[in-house]
């Protein structure tokens, strides 16, 4: 094809791409820019400051370093996600390898049951687990079944709680990814090593995982950008609370900017909530590449 | 051909996008449409900031007031609901407005964003809001609301001393000016039970002379009733104001200090630990209800209408209004709760002058600055405060009345505890006028649910330090 025709060509595309890079700019783009040049602003919400913001540099950012509250809920978050991962990866991985080792039936009851709780909106699974782990919930009735006393989960084991309703929520996603990825390595690989006198985990350890390395990289960085974000899970079930014990960074930006009416600050938290995502994204990448 | 289909359907996609992007802005488009369609509607109506009520606008003429304020969860049964649906009844401009009710169901903390969210843009704002007075003067300096003075000069009752006089400043802005109609009040003690303290041993006519024998009082309760709760305050981010003001401030003013002293916030002192370690005893040493109960947004109406009717909880540390819950109409009725209440006031740390202590709210009817008709609103809500409206109202929410007139009024003056309630209120304090003090609060409630669930007293002051400072500037800031 000549020269003009690959330029026709292009601004055609251009125009039909236009619309959504538009979009993107004035909801995405726009609304990015918008957050960074807040925090540094005193915007708050009522008072003088909601009507005559003044732009104060880099004071947001000094009060971020200097707040235990911003240390604790980085460890908070950090535990969280830890947690999240550990318990949606390993668990999905199980759950795919026995799909693929059983038989259909087993695939056909258990596949369901593990996406219910993928498919439910994330607040219907935070009402659910709230009433699960409740004092009169399901958890401590069936511990009293067995002669267990009622623990208050949400309150003497309040981020084990928000962990596992999480993990209820997510191991799903987890679980596809490895299933698919299971379903691609070749059966005549494992066949080989079995004939060269592997036993099952041996393949599993050295065949298996080596060939679906990239999609635990890729499901690992997508998971831990839901699970950094995760908000009305945990404000549901604990509000952050008891005291601090769950106060994740999107809890503390929430409580800063709507409950104590600092927007400046809050959205100060939230960049740096931006950038905690940015790094991890980076680092996987670059694991990924070697 | 194809290329013209996928061109057109790109556009029909983008057509449809935007006008999903606009849908907080659609509702412009929805009632002025009527509005053009209709010569003869009110121009005004047009501009209404409630977009449901478009359709009612179109077809008379008439006004849509919107109300605004927080409800509990009791939805039409809840006593502002009922005031508000009563005096619309009984308005004598019936025909020519509507009155919408919009509650707000939230948290006390997320009830003040919501408004304030609400108040930024007259496409959203109520025609009358419900304000509490310590956010009041925030929203003013914010510019939210509008000022009241050019209609209070056609409203004798504001200046014929209908109105308590030192409610009047509650509702003043900095500029001088009035910025609401103050349709409550309140003081706040020590509610107990007399059957659970009789049979613990204890006297029935309590009056604790410092908060050791409060601590004291609990002690025998658990010892003699360990299924009973001794001891109830508010202590959690979810009970907002009333975690500040029922519990912490309560505490701090009793030991003598204040929040704010000439213009600086207090973020450091030994009376501020003083009041942090007394709730730090009382749930140390199991004097509390379990943090499941406390820690969440109903726990103030657990205590009031759960465990208190219930004999569960000996004594709370709550506001004179809870006995609006127990009356006939109310959420939890208790006809004996006159003769099995107590309500002692809260005495000072070590029974120091002024031997005991109380802080004064109240909450105010206010006309967002963004709003349309305010002229009409305002009629509006002198009709809500006639003495005939107001009377069974403010006896509903269990609160002080706000009207000097309605004092005397039998049925009002004979309720239980109203005498009590109203001496209080004689010598209570009241929170700091500053339009930092909602920001303030937020970190006391923060500072009061870390203690609670385990955070050293003097951890969670530091914390307060850092968020007041942070919040108000360090050059408004002392420690001492």
């Amino acid at each position: 094809m000549d020269r003009r025709g690959t330029v026709a060509q292009d601004a055609k595309r251009s125009v039909l791409l236009l619309p959504s890079v538009l979009m993107m700019l004035a909801f995405f783009v726009l609304p990015i820019i918008l957050t960074v040049y807040y925090s540094f602003t005193n915007l708050a919400l009522s008072g003088e400051a909601a009507q005559n913001m003044q732009f104060v540099g880099f004071e947001n950012y000094a009060t971020l370093f200097k707040d235990r509250n911003v240390k604790t809920s980085i460890v908070n978050t950090l535990v969280f996600l830890i947690g999240c991962l550990i318990g949606m990866q390993l668990l999905g991985f199980f759950i795919a390898l026995l799909m693929k080792s059983c038989g259909k039936t087993f695939r056909r009851v258990v596949g369901p049951i593990v996406l219910a709780g993928w498919v439910m909106p994330e607040i219907v699974v935070a009402l659910c687990c709230s009433t699960f782990f409740g004092d009169n919930g399901t958890l401590n009735t069936i511990l009293g079944v067995i002669g267990v006393g009622p623990v208050e989960w949400l309150f003497k084991y309040p981020m084990l709680s928000v962990i596992l309703a999480n993990v209820w929520h997510g191991t799903a996603f987890s679980m596809m990814n490895f299933q698919s990825a299971l379903d691609g390595v070749s059966s005549e690989i494992e066949e080989a090593a079995r004939v060269d006198g592997a036993n099952y985990f041996q393949t599993l350890i050295r065949i298996v995982i080596p060939c679906i390395k990239d999609t635990i990289a890729t499901n690992t960085m997508l998971n831990t950008l839901s699970t950094l974000g995760v908000f009305g899970l945990v404000y549901t079930m604990t509000g952050g609370g008891p005291g601090t014990k769950t106060l994740t960074l999107p809890i503390l930006m929430y409580r800063q900017a709507f409950v104590s009416q600092q927007l400046g600050y809050g959205t100060a938290i939230s960049m740096l909530l931006l950038v905690i995502g940015i790094v991890l994204s980076v680092l996987y990448t670059r694991l990924m590449k070697d | 051909m194809k290329k013209l289909m996928s061109i057109l359907l790109a556009s029909a996609m983008m057509a449809s996008l935007a006008a999903c992007g606009g849908g907080a802005t659609s509702s412009t488009a929805d009632s002025s449409a009527p509005a053009e369609a209709a010569p003869a509607a009110d121009p005004a109506a047009a501009e209404s900031s409630a977009p449901a009520e478009a359709e009612a606008e179109a077809s008379g003429d008439a006004v849509t007031i919107t109300v605004t304020f927080r409800d509990d969860g009791q939805a039409e049964n809840g006593a502002l609901w009922k005031w508000f649906d009563a005096s619309y009844e009984s308005y004598d401009k019936k025909d020519q407005v509507v009155v919408k009710v919009a509650p707000i169901t939230a948290s006390e903390g997320d009830y003040f964003a919501k408004i304030a969210l609400a108040l930024q843009s007259a496409e959203t704002a109520p025609n009358i809001t419900c304000e509490d007075t310590f956010q009041l003067p925030t929203d003013v300096s914010a510019g939210y609301l509008a000022p009241l003075d050019e209609y209070l000069t056609d409203y004798p009752e504001w200046t014929d001393g209908s109105y308590y006089e030192s409610l009047k400043t509650g509702v003043t802005g900095g500029d001088g000016k009035i910025y609401g109609l103050p349709y409550n009040t309140d003081t706040r003690g020590l509610w107990y039970n007399k059957e659970i303290f009789k049979q613990a041993g204890l006297p029935e006519d309590w009056a604790p002379a410092n908060w050791q024998e409060i601590l004291d009082a609990c002690a025998t309760i658990k010892a003699a009733l360990p299924d009973v709760v001794p001891f109830w305050c508010n202590s959690a981010i979810a009970t907002g104001e009333a975690t500040s003001m029922q519990t912490y401030e309560m505490l701090l003013y009793g030991t003598g200090e204040r929040l704010i002293e000439d213009g600086k916030w207090i973020v450091g002192s030994p009376n501020i630990e003083k009041s942090l370690t007394f709730l730090d005893n009382i749930y140390k040493n199991g004097y509390g209800p379990s943090l499941s109960l406390v820690l969440n947004g109903q726990a103030s109406n657990t205590s009031a209408r759960e465990y208190l009717p219930q004999g569960k909880l000996a004594i709370s540390l709550d506001g004179s209004w809870i006995t609006g819950n127990y009356n006939e109409q109310g959420a939890s009725p208790w006809p004996e709760y006159k003769d099995v209440l107590g309500f002692a006031p809260m005495p000072t740390s070590e029974g120091q002058d002024p031997k005991t202590i109380t802080l004064a709210g109240g909450w105010a009817l206010s006309i967002p600055a963004k709003s349309a008709n305010q002229a009409e609103t305002f009629d509006f809500m002198k009709h809500m405060m006639s003495v005939e409206q107001y009377v069974p109202a403010v006896m509903n929410m269990g609160s002080i009345a706000t009207r000097q007139d309605v004092a005397t009024d039998p049925v009002y003056a004979e309720q239980p505890f109203m005498t009590t309630a109203t001496e209080f209120l004689v010598s209570a304090d009241f929170r700091p006028k500053d339009d930092k003090y909602p920001v303030v609060s937020t970190h006391i409630q923060t500072m009061v649910e870390s203690v609670v669930s385990g955070t050293s007293p003097a951890d969670a002051m530091a914390q307060y330090e850092l968020d007041v400072t942070g919040a108000v500037g360090a050059d408004n800031v002392v420690k001492k």
